[in-house]
């Protein structure tokens, strides 16, 4: 996984609540093995024609198409537990998302893929997405060691993250190798676990 | 201490906390075609699946519900026919159990696990769907997890997790004529919303739901994450095990009375602490149906689309209209003034035997004016509904009989609506374009689907019952 440190990019705003990780990637992507491609799957089908032809969408224009940062509205990536939803985000070129709140299984997949999820309130988020529209192209900073967000008027917003999704997106540390660490303890569990609930183990008869 | 039933599972399967993080032990864990992005991962570090045998795989996403007698070989589509073979090779390379396409026990990932006795009580089970949460009708932590994470528990059968909040969902008393669990699920995301269950894992209690069947408890828990649950619960009581009893891989002898023992230890203890609590009064809710584009946007069939000028908040308001254009609906309008175009009834919502009962007794008071299907969730439920007839009344009642698969809830077997197509359908999820790009969607019981079909419009399914 690639870390991620800082970032100060141009943020795109959507002011959309409840956008659905279909919407992200249409289900019909979901095959499609992860590269390159998820670039254009983002948002496929509000992006493009049948015909493969652009339709009118932010993320295809200037300054929005090199876009790193999302402002969003509440409920971001809520739906389908479809990872290929982040990588159509990551290979667009996105690194962070700011919205007051996220589908559970849409964050925890990106936390998975080095993408940052951040919270911020929702009168912080709608005043971001105001000042990106009044000013198209205007960057937004993030910090994740200070756990910052700086605003194109260049205020500071602050905000939370669990001390090991930090890290681990800090370093580009990925789970397995936390978990293998813990070998020896989690074979104890088990055996004691096997030896209450034999029958959890057994073929079906 | 008082505990709760989540608190009492999460409390066994904790194997080591670090900062806050808690790596758990994994009962079971589940997947289907759709899941080859973990595989793919997998293969890609040169990793193993630590458990073949707590992990199952199911052909069900992108099955074609009909012409099936050719098993993979008769599918169509090359490209679903390789997603179908690709998940086979994976199986079969990583030892893992498959209930194929060809399978006398084949289906939906979250109705062939209880049938099985593979779902149990008290259980941690991950699967790569959001709708895991189903199997939380049998008072297990179920959760749906993407690739990544469904990676790493089968390469060591645990999760990493931080701790969730509790909700209790609290529902007393006797559902009125023509009210079903649907309807129920669909009254609870109405009021607390579609994030309302955010961070935190639903318990479902109260008298209601101690009298529901197993069935309508799954059809309840499965669409918890439609409130932005992760997972969703129901006590085990005497209906579980009663269930459970005898199915293939549930404990048998000695074995079956030391589970029971374990399994009676596991609801909520009396005075144990939610982080939230909701109520309900089960007298008042009515059949619903939803107008809109999420499925907190719904109401009672008896009631009108919403004018979003009576809405003070302007974004809320913006959304209603969006969803009430993209619907092509006005505000004002009778829901049961909606007219549709096809009927679905199947998922792993509402596509067991009582759902088929439902529909089917309903079918039988007059005959589909429009394309209605009737997709049975596995195998076990086709066959059952069989033995009963009850085939026979929908098919006699011009409705379509198919093999079962996800088909239209997800629309990626090859059924699906076309744009602009309006359909009726017991599933779980009505965003936009979920049946089928500009497909339109509206989220009812089995049996207002089944009324829907025998009027081609929304109606309320009670008008019909009384009248026979
Ligand atoms: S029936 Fe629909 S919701 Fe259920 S597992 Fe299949 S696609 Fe998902």
């Amino acid at each position: 996984m690639n870390p991620f440190t800082t970032i100060t990019a141009v943020a795109a705003p959507i002011d959309e609540p409840n956008v659905d990780t279909n919407q992200l990637c249409p289900t019909r992507f979901n095959k499609v093995p992860r590269g390159p491609e998820h670039a254009r799957i983002l948002f496929h089908d509000r992006r493009f024609n049948a015909d493969g032809s652009e339709k009118e969408h932010l993320l295809n224009v200037a300054p929005f198409n090199r876009a790193q940062i999302i402002v969003a509205d509440r409920n971001w990536g809520s739906g389908s537990s479809r990872e290929s939803a982040v990588y159509a985000l990551y290979e667009f070129g996105i690194r962070c998302v700011i919205a007051s709140s996220f589908g559970d299984i849409h964050a925890n997949n990106c936390y998975k893929n080095g993408l940052l999820p951040v919270v911020l309130s929702d009168a912080e988020c709608a005043a971001l997405r105001t000042q990106l529209r009044e000013h198209p192209g205007s960057t937004i900073s993030v910090d994740l060691a200070a756990q910052t967000v700086i605003d194109p008027q260049g205020k500071t917003h602050r905000f939370e993250i669990h001390p090991v999704r930090k890290k681990c997106l800090l370093e580009g540390l990925d789970d397995i190798a936390r978990t293998v660490q813990y070998r020896e303890r989690l074979d104890a569990f088990e055996a004691a676990y096997k030896s209450e609930r034999p029958w959890l183990y057994a073929d079906a008869v | 201490m008082p505990l709760t039933l989540f608190e009492k599972i999460w409390n066994r399967h904790v194997v080591v906390e670090e900062e806050g993080e808690l790596l758990l032990h994994v009962d079971r864990a589940f997947f289907h075609e759709g899941s080859s992005h973990a595989f793919d991962k997998l293969e890609q570090q040169g990793r193993t699946i630590a458990r073949p045998k707590q992990v199952f795989a199911f052909n069900d996403h992108y099955v074609p519900t009909t012409g099936r007698e050719n098993g993979v070989a008769g599918i169509a589509n090359a490209e679903i026919r390789n997603m179908v073979i690709k998940l086979q090779t994976n199986a079969a390379r990583h030892g893992i159990t498959l209930f194929g396409i060809d399978d006398p026990r084949q289906g939906i990932l979250h109705i062939v696990p209880p049938e099985q006795g593979i779902t149990q009580p008290g259980l941690l089970i991950c699967g790569a769907d959001s709708h895991t949460s189903t199997h939380g009708a049998f008072g297990c932590l179920s959760f749906g997890i993407g690739a990544s994470d469904m990676m790493h528990v089968m390469a060591t059968q645990t999760i990493w997790q931080r701790a969730q909040k509790t909700m209790r969902i609290t529902i007393d008393g006797k559902l009125g004529f023509g009210v079903s669990p649907k309807d129920v699920i669909l009254a609870i995301i109405a009021k607390i919303g579609v994030a309302g269950g955010t961070g935190h894992v639903l318990e479902y209690a109260g008298s209601t739901f101690s009298h529901m069947s197993m069935e309508g408890r799954m059809t309840v828990c499965n669409m918890s994450i439609e409130a932005g649950a992760r997972a969703g619960m129901v006590a085990p009581d005497d209906t579980t095990y009663a269930y459970m009893q005898g199915r293939p891989y549930a404990p048998k002898g000695v074995q079956w009375d030391a589970a029971l023992a374990l399994w009676q230890q596991l609801p909520s203890d009396e005075g144990a602490r939610f982080d939230s609590e909701v109520s309900l009064n089960a007298p008042d809710i009515a059949p619903m149906v939803t107008w809109g584009t999420n499925p907190e946007q719904g109401g009672p069939v008896t009631g009108v689309v919403p004018n979003p000028r009576d809405v003070k908040d302007e974004i809320a308001a913006q959304e209603m209209a969006a969803a009430i254009d993209y619907q092509a609906l006005t505000p004002g309008m009778a829901l049961s003034d909606i007219t549709v175009d096809k009927v679905f009834i199947g998922s792993c919502t509402n596509a067991r035997i009582e759902d088929i009962r439902a529909a089917a007794a309903v079918a039988r008071l007059g005959r589909a004016v429009i394309p209605a299907w009737v997709v049975p969730g596995s195998q076990l439920v086709k066959r059952q509904a069989e033995q009963e007839g009850l085939d026979k009344i929908l098919i006699a009642a011009n409705f379509e009989w198919r093999e079962p698969g996800c088909s239209l809830c997800t629309a990626i077997n090859g059924d699906q609506l076309q744009p602009g197509e309006r359909c009726a359908s017991t599933s779980n999820r009505n965003f936009k374009g979920r049946q089928g790009t500009g497909g339109r969607t509206h989220l009812l019981s089995p049996a207002m689907a089944a009324a829907a079909a025998l009027k081609g419009r929304l109606t309320d399914v009670r008008d019909l019952l009384k009248g026979a």
